[in-house]
């Protein structure tokens, strides 16, 4: 067993940008679900409009990146006023069906032949990103120790990505501190009461989609640029169920629960995706019990069995307030 | 037995590519056409197929294995022709179609099943028909009708214990396409690794499916009402549970689709117009007569009607003497069956998988918020709904965007009309 490797991996998994990608879509999320109560699991959706609008914008229009970043966003705030208006008046399971169904739509017709003539189809888009690195700062990578490595091209990402979480973490610290965070936070507890003071409730929520799915959105670009690639099936509804495992493993309605969850999620699914293969491969689990092959599953298993019992047994998380947490409706 | 060809390879092709609903959906592999030789329930192997370009110039060939499989990677998405070689077929096996030659396309990042119906010459049903090239638009719509009604039955058999479970005790389970897996793997297990006939397994499969749904609610669900679980929670909570499932059945299945031992390339029966293997005709009115008498039951037996008030008001329901939990624990029990006969049907149908049930999920959902939540009428007719939806939707749009289709039509009925076909407007709220 290589442990550096192992530990080097899971380590670097703690800031590298996949960790920071899902943070900003559980941030997305989390004013969502945690501060206002919507049960949205078509999150992977805003993240998949995004990344596609910005790629579509370079790679198969010719325009400049900053025109994609433009594009991407819009699409968020499009898709946000889309799904909102059919659904927002309606009971949070409701919701959760039309969002969940609108992110397979999505899905579907990202990856569809007769669209792939802009969209590529199954197999995505590329170089879209090269404006963005044209920028890098780094020329060189960056070893802490002797176990993490970190080339330039996931550095420069990285600075940007951290960067978009302290901004969004600012975003939302501020924005619920606010007057406006306060409606919100009521909208969660009482609809009803809300209302009878005179508020617009369902304009309230819109408002708290479009945020949330813009910050999500910021991920999306992160995916994408990380990869310097898009592919339709990354924005799959397991990539929403991965962010409320998330954003409720940090705690919902916490302004940094989001990145610790993500934090603590990545560490714990790279470790696990890391140790098993090795010590498959050096014998220390049989055979008969588990192969190379069925290692892959073992940590979905995990995913699954860890937001059960974490609902179970601690649906605030880590650093929630077990009365701040939505669990019941109707 | 064209139509029969085109059924098959309609439904083992395009489900198994359209449908990809997971996000794991192991797609990405490159293009391939493929396919399992079967001869009266034997593989055949050592059969030569040729894959050639639309220009003709050859691709590459593949010759069967042992266990009759083969499979040719082609360069990209295109039209290819695909050649069985007659001459290396066992004496006296044919292509019962008589084409052994086929012209196909195959989508981006796409493995296509190709079925080449093999069966001995002297067999009745070998010479049945020349049909004519070209089908005639008629036929068309009806054999989508079929495949629509057809497909609708095994969403039908989901979601009205889907639909029942919502009623009764309130949750959106997203578990729900687990227990269809479930029933496809239990009658697999019994008809190919225990070797059982396939009724039987099928038979099998819908004991262990209602078990397996009795256990979740007396070991899991109705501890989590216990607890006074909300029900949110209980529903990210079944969303947990689908995925350690899910991924449970990738670990014992892997993750290849698999067919029965039993009835793999039946041939079509002649009806008229269409044509129609006898299996999905034993399926269909197997279906029909289930749902007839689960419906009865709820209409015409007091456990029905216990049923239908918890569905209505539980507190009530609770207050006159009905012992609440014992209703939603039969409702589990019957819900697990119905699903299991659905996921065994829907593996004779298009193969089985690990991610079967999660791929209709959708669909199911579609189907219930469609008839209107919890009312388990509604959701007979919206399976239908969507059966025929998804189908028949493909007479405009590219088959692959089908399901679009179909989750678009479920997004406008909650616009124009929000508690489903059948639902109260109360229960909305």
């Amino acid at each position: 067993m290589s442990w550096d490797i192992i530990l080097g991996v899971s380590l670097e998994s703690l800031i590298n940008a996949t960790m920071i990608a899902y943070a900003l879509a559980a941030i997305g999320l989390n004013v969502q679900f945690g501060y206002t109560g919507l049960l949205n699991f078509g999150q992977s959706a805003f993240l998949g409009v995004a990344a596609y609008g910005m790629a579509m914008t370079v790679a198969t229009f010719g325009l400049p990146f900053w025109i994609g970043i433009g594009v991407g966003l819009a699409g968020a705030l499009v898709l946000a006023l889309l799904l909102g208006i059919p659904t927002l008046r309606l009971r949070a399971d409701y919701l959760a069906i039309v969002t969940i169904a609108a992110a397979e739509i999505v899905r579907l017709l990202f990856r569809s032949v007769s669209l792939s003539e802009w969209t590529g189809g199954s197999d995505g888009l590329q170089a879209f990103s090269d404006d963005f690195f044209a920028l890098n700062p780094y020329s060189s990578s960056l070893d802490i120790g002797t176990i993490i490595s970190f080339d330039q091209r996931e550095l420069w990402v990285m600075t940007v990505g951290w960067a978009l979480v302290a901004i969004s973490l600012l975003i939302v610290f501020l924005a619920m501190r606010s007057p406006w965070g306060r409606v919100i936070k009521a909208v969660r507890e009482d609809e009803d009461a809300v209302r009878s003071l005179g508020k617009n409730v369902v304009s309230y929520k819109m408002q708290s989609l479009i945020l949330g799915g813009v910050l999500g959105s910021l991920g999306g670009f992160i995916i994408a640029l990380k990869n310097a690639a898009i592919q339709p099936d990354t924005y799959g509804t397991e990539f929403t169920f991965y962010m409320y495992t998330i954003v409720i493993l940090g705690g919902a309605a916490r302004v940094f629960g989001p990145v610790v969850g993500s934090m603590i999620f990545w560490f714990l699914l790279t470790l696990v995706n890391a140790v098993l293969p090795e010590a498959i491969a050096e014998g220390y689990i049989p055979s008969w019990l588990m192969n190379s092959n069925q290692a892959g599953a073992v940590g979905y298993i995990l995913v699954g069995l860890g937001l059960i019992l974490l609902l179970i047994f601690r649906p605030q998380g880590i650093f929630g307030d077990k009365k701040e947490v939505m669990l019941d409706g109707r | 037995m064209r139509r029969a060809v085109i059924i098959f390879t309609a439904v083992l092709g395009f489900l198994f590519t359209s449908l990809g609903f997971g996000a794991t959906s192991a797609l990405a592999e490159g293009e391939t056409l493929q396919g399992t030789l079967i001869n009266a329930g034997q593989p055949v192997a050592g059969v030569v197929i040729k894959v050639a370009d639309e220009g003709g110039s050859s691709i590459g060939d593949s010759t069967s294995g042992a266990d009759g499989k083969w499979s040719v990677g082609v360069p990209g998405p295109g039209t290819y022709k695909v050649d069985l070689d007659t001459a290396t077929l066992p004496q006296g096996v044919t292509v019962t179609t008589g084409r052994s030659s086929l012209t196909l396309s195959v989508f981006e990042g796409a493995a296509r099943n190709v079925l080449f119906p093999l069966g001995s010459a002297a067999a009745p049903g070998a010479e049945e028909q020349e049909e004519i090239p070209g089908s005639s638009n008629l036929s068309r719509v009806l054999d989508l009708v079929y495949t629509g009604i057809h497909f609708g039955l095994i969403i039908a058999l989901a979601a009205l214990g889907l639909s029942l479970i919502f009623g009764t005790m309130g949750l959106t389970n997203f578990a729900h396409g687990e227990l269809v897996t479930f029933g496809a793997l239990m009658a697999f297990l019994f008809n190919v690794t225990a070797n059982l006939p396939l009724w039987v397994s099928v038979a099998g499969a819908v004991v262990l499916g209602g078990l397996f749904g009795w256990l979740q609610d007396r070991f899991f669900w109705g501890w989590l009402r216990g607890r006074r679980t909300g029900l949110i929670g209980m529903m990210i909570i079944s969303i947990g549970a689908a995925l350690m499932l899910r991924y449970l059945f990738l670990y014992f299945f892997g993750g290849q689709t698999r067919q029965y031992a039993d009835y793999v390339a039946q041939p079509g029966i002649d009806l008229g117009l269409i044509a129609v293997a006898p299996k999905n005709l034993i399926m269909d009115a197997v279906a029909i007569v289930v749902l007839i008498i689960v419906s009865l039951a709820l209409v015409k037996t007091r456990l029905g009607k216990a049923t239908r008030a918890v569905s209505t008001n539980p507190s009530l329901a609770a207050a006159s003497g009905i012992n609440v939990d014992a209703i939603i624990r039969l409702v589990w029990m019957i819900g697990g069956a119905l699903a299991a006969l659905s996921g065994a049907m829907l593996g004779i149908f298009q193969g089985v998988n690990y991610q079967m049930g999660f791929q209709i999920l959708l669909l199911v959902f579609a189907a219930v918020t469609l008839g209107g939540l919890g009312t388990a009428f509604g959701a007979l007719l919206g399976s239908l709904v969507i059966g025929l939806a998804t189908q028949l939707s493909t007479l405009i749009i590219p088959s692959e965007l089908k399901n679009v289709g179909a989750l678009a039509v479920l997004i406008v009925i909650i616009l124009v009309r929000p508690q489903g076909i059948l639902g109260r407007r109360e229960r909305i709220g």
